[in-house]
């Protein structure tokens, strides 16, 4: 079974909302018609939006330290989302694991919202239903963009290569090794949704000297002391390392 | 959470008609049973009608919560595993047998189907209106797991919720009840203010209960967990908009928490003990309409403030990750 999903490392994310607008940009100009956008130049903007940029700030000053977390549908293994819907409008898609919302089925009752845990719904203020990620699913799919292409919007738009995509059922792909070697995590794990997006921690670069690595093992002249004036004077191979 | 208005009429209003319906039947049954002067079908076929006129008036407010009502049909296909489908189909089916209660009653179609020592004149009406409780109670479940459901919302997350959505129901319906049966000067008219207060005063100790409760929850997320970095200090510095969005707005409900402890206190005082005082004391004074208008009117706004107050007091735990802007 396949299960695609999206690996963001905090890592690497400098925060630049690339990923959100070109989100937006590919969502809002695709065959389901536009997300809203209300006042967006004026006081109280506000609009639909699947994928946003958070910024936290972990530890108190002076150790202190910035992370951005973008953030959208993760579309869980076990989607709390998905039954609570009365119309079947919110269902996870069998082939590759994509919570989708069918607006054509939805009522707008906004139930499937408050049984995400994670604000990962928006409700389209507009055409009144609800909305979400769909990984780009009328992408990722298309064989008419190049297949390099064939990525969610977000993914390719990321200018430090924060997102990675692909199946994390098939443990040889690239987001599957990343979550295993890197020390990929869910986030919430506490409600047991098994959300099928994981994140990256921060990890520091850290290097660690050893002791012998500081002295110079083959050293015949001795030469990692101090300097002896020699008796007889200095000769130029005493002062300069060649 | 941000409560939507539609949704605190629906299940105020429909949960006084179950519980005028229920008060109708059991003060039916219960006639029988003790051989008390049976009441007019008519008594019974107007009940219904009322009960009836509180329901309507539930199912409309619920289409004002909906973005597209016009596909509100859809709702009854997901019963397999959404609560809020099997509410759509319930309701419906209940609204059914209280009006076919109701039409029987008025033309007196009530043929004996089954009689036994206990109960001799079991007629028609008798069984339609068992059905009608049977889906009576199954609404009143219905409409408490829709929130008792959901597992992260833990305010929610308990028995308590469906079983304060019955007896608020029961408690507001056997109210109107006793006022309907002062109305009507009929005889059932003790047993349905007794019945009221008892049912009024078994939901205070429910709500009380799960007020409780909801005072002593430790949440299980943090930040810790809904960003996934382990620090004692964490705090949020953008949230990925400079307005409110969707987020901001669906799940917090903007109030002060001074404003939200007023709400419970007017609800826990509107609700039990003034309803419960006018009750006991038009016991003694059968014929001071006024009281009951009160008691039942009182308590109603004082169930509006309890649901406005439900939904408030419920914390989502998607709030953490809009704090600041």
């Amino acid at each position: 079974m396949t299960q695609l999903a999206l690996v963001i490392d905090l890592n690497v994310c400098v925060g630049c909302h690339a990923c959100v607008t070109s989100c937006k940009q590919w969502n809002t100009s695709g065959s389901a018609g536009a997300m809203s956008d209300d006042n967006p130049y004026a006081a109280d903007p506000t609009g639909n939006f699947f994928n946003r940029v958070q910024t936290f700030e972990v530890g108190q000053f002076p150790n202190t330290e910035t992370v951005h977390f973008p953030k959208s549908c993760l579309h869980c293994e076990d989607a709390p989302c998905v039954p609570v819907c009365p119309t079947g409008a919110s269902h996870k898609r069998e082939e590759d694991g994509i919570v989708l919302v069918d607006y054509d089925k939805c009522i707008g009752c906004g139930y499937c919202s408050w049984a995400c845990p994670y604000g990962a719904r928006e409700l389209d203020e507009h055409e009144k239903v609800m909305k979400k990620c769909t990984l780009c699913v009328d992408r990722i799919y298309d064989e008419s963009i190049p297949e390099a292409e064939r990525k969610p919007a977000c993914v390719i738009s990321c200018p430090t290569n924060a997102r990675l995509f692909g199946d994390v059922h098939d443990p040889n792909s690239e987001v599957s090794i990343a979550i295993r070697e890197e020390g990929g995590y869910a986030l919430m794990p506490e409600w047991g949704t098994q959300p099928a997006n994981h994140y990256l921690p921060r990890r520091k670069t850290k290097k660690h000297y050893h002791e012998d690595e500081l002295v110079r093992v083959d050293n015949p002249l001795k030469k990692e002391g101090p300097l002896v004036a020699d008796e007889e004077g200095p000769f130029l191979e005493d002062s300069t390392s060649w | 959470m941000n409560p939507p208005y539609s949704v605190i009429f629906l299940t105020t209003l429909i949960g006084v008609g179950q519980g005028l319906f229920l008060a109708l039947f059991f003060g039916q049954s219960y006639t029988l049973l003790e051989h008390i002067p049976l009441e007019t079908g008519v008594f019974y076929a107007v009940g219904s009608l009322i009960a009836l006129v509180f329901l309507i008036g539930g199912l409309i407010a619920s289409f004002f919560h909906l973005g597209r009502p016009e596909r509100a049909w859809r709702a009854a296909t997901q019963w397999r595993t959404s609560w809020l489908s099997r509410e759509v189909i319930v309701l419906p089916i209940f609204m059914f047998f209280v009006f076919l209660y109701g039409v029987l009653h008025y033309f007196e179609i009530n043929p004996p189907v089954f009689g036994t020592a206990a109960f001799p004149e079991a007629g028609l009406t008798i069984v339609i209106g068992s059905i009608g409780v049977i889906a009576c109670i199954a609404l009143f479940v219905c409409t408490g797991m829709i929130y008792a459901c959901l597992k992260f919302l833990q305010e929610w997350y308990t028995p308590l919720t469906p079983i304060n959505y019955t007896l608020f129901g029961m408690a507001s319906g056997c109210t109107l009840a006793a006022l309907y049966a002062q109305q009507m000067q009929s005889p059932l008219l003790g047993h349905m203010t007794v019945w009221a207060i008892i049912l009024t005063m078994t939901a205070f100790l429910t709500r009380s209960a799960s007020l409780i409760r909801n005072y002593r929850i430790k949440y299980k997320s943090t930040l810790k967990t809904a960003i996934g970095v382990r620090h004692t200090h964490i705090q949020q510095k953008a949230q990925g908009a400079m307005g409110g969005s969707f987020n901001t707005r669906e799940f917090f409900h903007g109030k002060k928490a001074s404003f939200l402890k007023s709400i419970k206190w007017i609800f826990m005082i509107l609700v039990f003990p003034v309803p419960v005082a006018l009750l006991a004391v038009a016991l003694f004074n059968q014929q001071a309409t006024m009281l009951f208008v009160l008691a039942f009117v009182i308590q109603y706004i004082g169930l509006l403030a309890e649901r406005w107050f439900f939904f408030a007091q419920a914390k989502h735990p998607q709030n953490l990750y809009y704090q600041t802007i």
